[in-house]
């Protein structure tokens, strides 16, 4: 074994009396790449936030090369070489590709001034280390995600940083994507840097990393060599206690179509999406981000609209010119983006709940408080939320539970048709299998799911069908009985 | 097929109560602008021997319903994340419209309307700069404003017009009984129909939510675009009436009227507690804080401070609500954390 | 994007190339090289209060106040000379724009220590400070035989054609576009508006960057407060009055995004002039000068619809906390 660069022992953090942190312990050694795992919740954002000096620790010991270390700020993480890789790329827009690379530390002429040529040679010679030809001069706004994780990395690479923390970096890209940022990885570890990984991804964390730490409740319950570590324990050291069944798919008996579209078209984004969506069914849509799925489901919803193509809901034609065409209709969409999209966080969790269907708890434009807590009130416990009150904001609550509260929302509205995409993105374990147990239940009931997922495991172990979708085509329809992870990544990828 | 709720929680078993039984939290920033109410009350009835006559307090009651009426929409648009910095220059070119329907030997009801109507006009222009165009309000309104203003200076230069007919009058100086204004009345009319409509109804609500997360609302089923130029619409129509009103009081009407009143109005709003990030706010507040303005510029006025000096205390006060309890919870943490 | 924005500079130069050759096809005298410089003294205050607000834009805030601080600061400077003509023109110089930026950096701090949006900071400020020059004065005005010689002379004094007015302006523009290209805190301002967050986790401090800008655009609005007082001989408490509207309409014209983090010096140097030569050609074209603002209100609107087409960010960030 290397040597530690960096050891943490015993820190804590809280933030106005709730222990964000209460035993953050953690080793990272030159040359590893390190595992960081538990649920959402953890302490794992905290903790980056303190190494790169964003949150001072209220008690405990950094210690870097075995001296203890106070980091004070970003710029003093980062001239004690630690840097930081975000979960949703961090950059600058509006500036360039070289500027983004050196924004923390821009050359500088003898006279002082940002010495612009220079930073561009030495930004091209960078990209070059990480085989990229891209121009430096290029605007951020032109890069895709993967590019601006490159631009990120590169950042690092530009201070000679020793520490690297990668905060799921994969979270936003496409499997090809995610394979050339682990070859990246694997070479940052070459040269001797200590990398922290943090992901929800096990895939990911058996193809990179050497060995790992799992946090439960802001305290560090396990670290070892992943060589020597089952899934299972550590599932069972993020939880906390064993779970069962990942994937509770429970059999439904399928009806008559609800959903059926034919040549559904909007360029460039998709163009002639056929799929039929039956009663008591669940239809994955599988594909690499980009691919027009969740594009594919805001121009049903009616959120965009639709170039080409033929919406039969029950066999009758329809079109939606917005989205409160299609609730009426009984369509329900469950957004991507959870607290953007989904929730709105200021307001209580019955006001979520009601939001999507307000009429139905009015009389002549009044609302009743307690027609709109009642079915609040049954929806909660039917999807287990955790929460001390429907009065609570759903600022407050975790994600997963925020998740539960848009889900509720839809729910309320009474759908024959759910769409929910990407459903248990970045949440936790214990909040993901409620969810699909949730799904199980649904389904049982007569509802129709249309569930758009880039989490393959999820996709498999959910749905009775696979639609997998390429570049804005749908290039395959899988039954659940004979699809196989390699015909569907086939079917996805150009491979 | 519908989906039976009931059954679905008997489906997959509750694990946990989930009650409903707390309250809404205890309004503070209502309570605390209605002892401040009372106290610049009582100060100028104790530094003014006129200030406790009837009359006297009739009359206080000109000093902000005028500009209480265009706050009262405002708070909705505030709180919809929406602004307009247009509203006195709407005033203007309103004016200016009932001022040449006077000239032009219209009767009363033609004028009212042309008032109203113009007011709505550029609120609907303003709506449409922001929902059809997608300009920002701050700067659609800022650039609104001065066409607005400019128009009216454009029609009527240096003139004034002051055609008006004399039952015009009752509008901005008529009493609806005893020495209760119209303006009044009607101000507080319509704070009833606007605080019901905020707190009570499903328009309200969906106001609220658009403030508080516009995206996660179209998404909700809400037509988001179209509620925000309504909303303009309305604001720019209140500001038509207020027009009508003052114009009726200073019975004459000149392109400089109302100058700087979206200063005083949007003050009122933020004042009374509406959240300029959106999501946030109550009527009750607002009638507060405009009670409040005309309080405390009327108890100025008494002591014979020039109006310009009174817009120092205006701006401090906008300033001094919002600092102040920022710089409390400040200190208070700085010495919880030592 | 930066090829975007320069296209954009170029466009408006034709613009503003076209409008000038317009009024100069009617009117040849226009574009003689008296009065063309005539233009810019006359344009100079505008420019220099553009780019000052430009800064507060960049880091998504905005700075109303700037009309009422160049009043404010005129008074007081203009009081002093009354009462000491004997000083000179100096301490003016000297002391105006220290005002300035004393009252620019109390909108600062109260952006960035206590984080109140900035458009409810100097709404308030604008009415305080515009308050504050009538108890300053008394009501009363400073005429032109009130002010000292030197203070009256200084900027009308003629160098290479260009008056001592219009070459502050010159360097102005000068000093803020290399400042914005070529030092460490100019791009520091592009960086804090156009990502907070990220800004943020670079170790770039937001809100100091907010409190920076307030201060530039305080002190430039101070040193204003000279200029047109001196300019127009006159102090009295409705100087400047709603003037901001078109320092931010010169802005927006120039391609200042609201939402902040873009901006040019040369695309607001063209703004302020194309305004400039607005209200400079209205006279000349025989149109009321009445009809100036309802002109420039109409330029501003289409000029901003224009804008938005191009903008696909966020409407009103300028309302949110650009904090992380």
């Amino acid at each position: 074994m290397t040597e530690a660069i960096l050891t943490l022992e015993s820190v804590t953090k809280s933030f106005a009396g709730v222990h964000a942190l209460t035993h953050g312990a953690l080793e990272l050694r030159a040359g590893e790449v390190t595992a960081l795992i538990g649920e959402n919740g953890a302490g794992k954002s905290t903790l980056v936030k303190i190494l790169t000096g964003v949150y001072r620790p209220d008690g405990g010991t950094i210690r870097l090369r075995g001296q203890p270390v106070a980091v004070t700020s970003a710029a003093h993480a980062r001239s004690l070489g630690i840097t930081a890789i975000h979960q949703e790329a961090v950059v600058f827009d509006d500036l360039t590709v070289a500027e983004n690379i050196f924004i923390e530390d821009r050359p500088r002429t003898r006279l002082g001034a940002v010495d612009w040529a220079l930073m561009a040679t030495r930004s091209r010679a960078i990209l070059k280390e990480l085989e990229s030809d891209l121009d430096p001069t290029t605007p951020m706004r032109q890069l895709s995600v993967a590019q601006k994780h490159l631009v990120q990395i590169a950042r690092a690479l530009s201070v000679d940083a020793r520490v690297v923390i990668m905060d799921e970096p994969t979270a936003a890209l496409s499997h090809r994507e995610i394979e050339d940022l682990l070859a990246i990885v694997r070479r940052l570890r070459a040269e001797g840097r200590a990398i922290l990984f943090i992901s929800h991804k096990f895939d990911e964390i058996e193809a990179i990393a050497d060995s790992y730490a799992v946090f439960r409740d802001g305290a560090a319950v396990g670290a070892g060599r992943l060589a020597q570590t089952s899934r299972d324990e550590l599932v069972a050291l993020m939880v906390g206690r064993p779970v069962g069944q990942v994937f509770p798919k429970t059999e439904a008996k399928i009806g008559p179509p609800v959903l059926e579209a034919q040549g559904l078209t909007r360029l460039p984004e998709f163009e002639g999406i056929d799929f039929t969506l039956r009663r008591g069914e669940i239809l994955g849509i599988y594909g690499l981000v980009g691919s027009g799925r969740s594009e594919m489901a805001r121009a049903i919803f009616g959120v965009s609209q639709l170039g080409a193509g033929h919406l039969l809901l029950d066999g009758q034609a329809v079109r939606f010119a917005h989205p409160g065409q299609a609730i009426k209709a009984g369509i329900a969409y469950v957004p991507e983006d959870r607290q953007s999209q989904g929730a709105v966080l200021t307001l209580p969790i019955f006001q979520n709940v009601t939001l999507a269907r307000l009429g139905h708890y009015a009389k002549a434009g009044f609302l009743s408080g307690r027609k709109e807590r009642k079915t609040a009130s049954i929806l909660a416990q039917a999807m287990q939320l955790k929460a001390a009150s429907l009065d609570q904001n759903v600022e407050e609550l975790s994600g997963g539970n925020q998740q539960k509260v848009v889900i509720a929302k839809w729910l309320a509205t009474d759908p024959k048709v759910l769409i929910l995409d990407e459903p248990t993105k970045g949440i936790d374990v214990g909040s993901k299998a409620a969810v699909h147990r949730f799904m199980g239940a649904l389904v049982r009931q007569g509802l129709a799911i249309l569930m758009i997922s880039s989490e393959l495991p999820e996709v498999m172990g959910m749905a009775d069908r696979i639609l997998v979708m390429r570049r804005g085509r749908s290039v395959g329809l899988f039954e659940r009985a004979t699809a196989t992870p390699e015909t569907i990544i086939r079917a996805a990828t150009d491979a | 097929m519908s989906l039976s709720i009931e059954q679905l929680a008997a489906d997959v078993r509750a694990d946990r109560e989930v009650h409903s039984a707390r309250k809404r939290p205890f309004m503070r920033w209502e309570w605390l602008l209605l002892l401040v109410v009372l106290a610049t009350f009582g100060l100028n009835s104790w530094a003014s021997p006129y200030f406790l006559d009837p009359y006297t307090l009739s009359d206080l009651t000109y000093n902000f319903t005028e500009k209480a009426i265009v706050a009262l929409p405002m708070a909705l648009l505030i709180i919809a994340r929406e602004i307009d910095i247009s509203v006195a220059g709407i005033m203007a070119l309103a004016s200016v419209a009932m001022g040449m329907t006077a000239a032009a030997g219209y009767g009363l009801p033609a004028i009212v309307a042309m008032g109203v109507l113009a007011g709505l006009l550029c609120g609907a222009l303003n709506g449409a700069l922001v929902t059809l165009f997608k300009v920002p309000a701050i700067v659609a309104t800022i650039g609104t404003m001065s066409l607005y203003r400019g128009i009216a200076y454009a029609v009527l230069g240096d003139k004034v017009l002051k055609a008006y007919p004399p039952d015009f009058a009752y509008f901005g100086q008529g009493y609806a009984f005893s020495l209760v204004s119209f303006e009044l009345v009607l101000f507080l009319a319509l704070a009833l129909v606007s605080g019901i409509v905020l707190h009570f109804t499903v328009v309200g609500r969906r106001i609220v939510a658009i403030g508080s997360n516009p995206t996660a609302a179209l998404f909700s089923g809400i037509r988001v675009e179209r509620y925000r130029f309504w909303l303009f619409t309305l604001t720019g129509g209140a500001a038509g009436l207020a027009s009508v009103l003052l114009t009726s009081r200073l019975g004459s009407t000149r392109p400089s009227i109302a100058v700087g009143w979206e200063l005083d109005i949007i003050t009122i709003t933020i004042l009374g507690g509406v959240s300029i990030l959106g999501g946030k706010g109550s009527i009750v507040g607002v009638v507060l804080a405009a009670l409040l303005m005309g309080l405390v510029t009327f108890g100025l006025g008494l002591l014979n401070v020039p109006g310009i000096v009174m817009s120092i205390v205006v701006g401090g006060l906008l300033i001094g609500v919002i600092a102040l309890p920022i710089l409390f919870r400040q200190m208070r943490a700085a010495r919880r954390g030592t | 994007m930066r090829l975007h924005k320069i296209d954009r500079d170029v466009g408006l130069f034709v613009i503003t190339l076209l409008l000038l050759g317009g009024v100069a096809l009617k009117f040849p005298d226009f574009i003689t090289p008296r009065s063309l410089a005539d233009l810019l003294d006359d344009t100079a205050i505008l420019v220099l209060l553009a780019l000052g607000q430009m800064l507060v834009l960049l880091t998504r805030a905005v700075d109303l106040s700037v009309a009422a601080n160049l009043a404010l600061t005129g008074m007081l400077v203009a009081l002093l000379n009354q009462a000491h003509p004997g000083w000179g023109v100096l301490p003016v110089v000297i002391l105006s724009p220290l005002i300035g930026a004393l009252l620019g950096a109390f909108n600062g701090v109260l952006v960035w220590k206590l984080k109140i949006p900035s458009i409810v900071v100097t709404l308030g400020t604008l009415s305080v400070y515009r308050g504050a020059v009538y108890v300053a004065s008394g009501g009363a005005w400073v005429n032109s035989n009130q002010m000292s010689e030197s203070f009256l002379g200084f900027i009308r004094t003629q160098m290479l054609g260009l008056t001592v007015l219009s070459w502050l302006a010159v360097v102005g523009v000068i000093l803020f576009a290399l400042a914005l290209r070529l030092s460490v805190t100019g791009r520091n301002f592009y960086a804090a508006g156009g990502n907070p967050g990220a800004a943020t986790y670079a170790g770039i401090d937001v809100g100091w960057m907010q409190f920076l800008a307030f201060t530039a655009s305080g002190a430039i609005a101070g040193l204003a407060g000279y200029l047109w007082v001196s300019r127009f001989a006159v102090a009295y408490t409705d100087v400047a009055q709603g003037f901001e509207l078109q320092v931010i309409a010169a802005c927006v014209i120039g391609g200042v995004s609201i939402s902040g983090g873009v901006g040019t010096v040369a695309g607001v140097v063209l703004g302020a002039l194309f305004l400039g030569i607005i209200k400079n050609a209205l006279p000349l074209v025989g149109v009321s000068p009445f009809w100036q603002m309802a002109i420039s209100g109409l330029v501003i609107t289409i000029a901003v619809i224009l804008n938005a087409r191009g903008d696909h960010s966020s409407p009103r960030r300028i309302l949110e906390e650009a904090r992380p």
